[in-house]
């Protein structure tokens, strides 16, 4: 004997079973993931193929001239369901990091005398973060810096600092804008390394 | 006939640097390692429950926290104020430490410091940055330790086991021994059957 409210939970269910056999039928036929179909994401294939293919070549780009080695890449493979934004915070947390390091780099060139030890501890740290999160152009020009510094070359280490400074915001804004890109794709699709 | 769920290894990892901490916090994480990290060795120190030469057990001594073991820890070789070689040396001096693993990782490839570091009793030296691939080179180092602190435990108590890894015969716990001591660091889990088997049962 089956209770009034049994048989309407029973209804209910059956109901959202055939609801999400729609989806999936619907999300078969459409070829595009069912997590974007469930959060009734409206982008057609054409655009999220092209915005892929814009991910990939940005990505390529900046390997090509440079700005980001293999270290990126085993970034990315770090980054999975349980912690989906790894890249993008470990990023942040070196731009911070950098930033600071930066400004007490200037602030040590401009006392006097120049503590040519300390500021080459200052460059090494960057050094050391900029490497772990692949940034080349960042690390070689640390090393510059560096090589001054031994030299108690004043006027390279201001050099290499202005070059030093160019890079980080130019790597700072590719950056942005690549992780604005994959911000579009969805969270499960965001593993670069494995697109074809 | 359930699985027994083992507590992951606890590993405390030292780095002044933020984006590297994070790094290998995410690193030892995804090696299935329980994490610690803290920003110098005078912090690793109070972690471990260092204030003077006390001879307390490897726990934590933090009023707000449960106690908890470590199993290993990786420190950064330059930080300021302590070097990771002076944390190490601490470490090294301390008989309720001295016998937890240590790995220094540097940015550096210098070979005079990599021998200083092993002839101090580091057990292995990893060349910055850390890889995925580096993790599986800290469970032997473990497993090893482990065995070593259980024999000595039988050696001066002749008790049984207490419920842990190398639990069970005795006879079986010093063959799990000698067989860690003669792999290479290189292999991973399957080196140790036998250990895990127990530690399932």
């Amino acid at each position: 004997m089956i209770m009034p409210h049994t048989h309407s939970l029973l209804l209910v269910f059956f109901g959202q079973c055939f609801r999400i056999c729609e989806m999936w039928r619907k999300a078969a036929d459409s070829r595009v993931p069912l997590v974007r179909q469930m959060k009734d994401m409206p982008e057609p294939n054409m655009d999220y193929s092209n915005l892929r293919r814009q991910i990939i070549s940005m990505k390529k780009s900046l390997f090509d001239q440079g700005y980001l080695d293999e270290q990126f890449n085993q970034l990315e493979e770090l980054q999975d369901d349980s912690s989906p934004n790894f890249v993008e915070e470990v990023v942040a947390l070196f731009f911070k990091d950098s930033s600071r390091l930066l400004t007490n780099i200037e602030q040590a060139l401009e006392k006097h005398p120049q503590d040519f030890y300390r500021l080459d501890s200052l460059a090494h740290q960057f050094k050391g973060s900029g490497s772990s999160i692949g940034a080349l152009r960042m690390k070689n020009e640390c090393s510059m810096f560096k090589a001054h510094c031994s030299n108690r070359n004043l006027e390279g280490c201001r050099r290499s600092l202005q070059k030093m400074k160019r890079e980080h915001a130019t790597l700072k804004q590719k950056l942005e804008t690549y992780f604005q890109l994959l911000r579009q794709v969805g969270p499960r699709e965001r593993a670069v390394n494995s697109w074809k | 006939m359930a699985v027994a769920t083992e507590t992951p290894f606890h590993v405390l990892a030292v780095d002044d640097s933020l984006p590297d901490r994070k790094l290998i916090e995410r690193l030892l994480k995804t090696s299935s390692f329980q994490v610690t990290t803290v920003d110098s060795g005078s912090k690793a120190l109070e972690f471990l429950g260092i204030h003077g030469e006390d001879s307390s057990p490897p726990v934590s001594v933090h009023a707000d926290q449960l106690e908890v073991a470590v199993n290993l820890i990786i420190t950064d070789y330059c930080m300021p104020g302590m070097t990771g070689y002076d944390l190490l040396k601490k470490i090294k001096e301390s008989t309720s430490l001295r016998d937890i693993p240590v790995v220094i990782m540097s940015s550096e490839n210098i070979p005079s410091r990599i021998n200083r570091c092993l002839e101090e009793g580091a057990d292995e030296f990893f060349l910055k940055p850390v890889r995925l691939s580096d993790m599986s080179k800290l469970k032997p180092h473990i497993l090893k330790s482990r065995c070593k602190e259980h024999y000595h435990q039988e050696q001066h108590q002749q008790s049984d086991s207490n419920s842990n890894e190398c639990s069970n015969p005795t006879n079986s716990n010093s063959n799990e021994c000698s067989n860690s001591r003669k792999r290479k660091a290189e292999d991973n889990e399957e080196v140790l059957p036998q250990t895990n088997r127990s530690r399932h049962s």
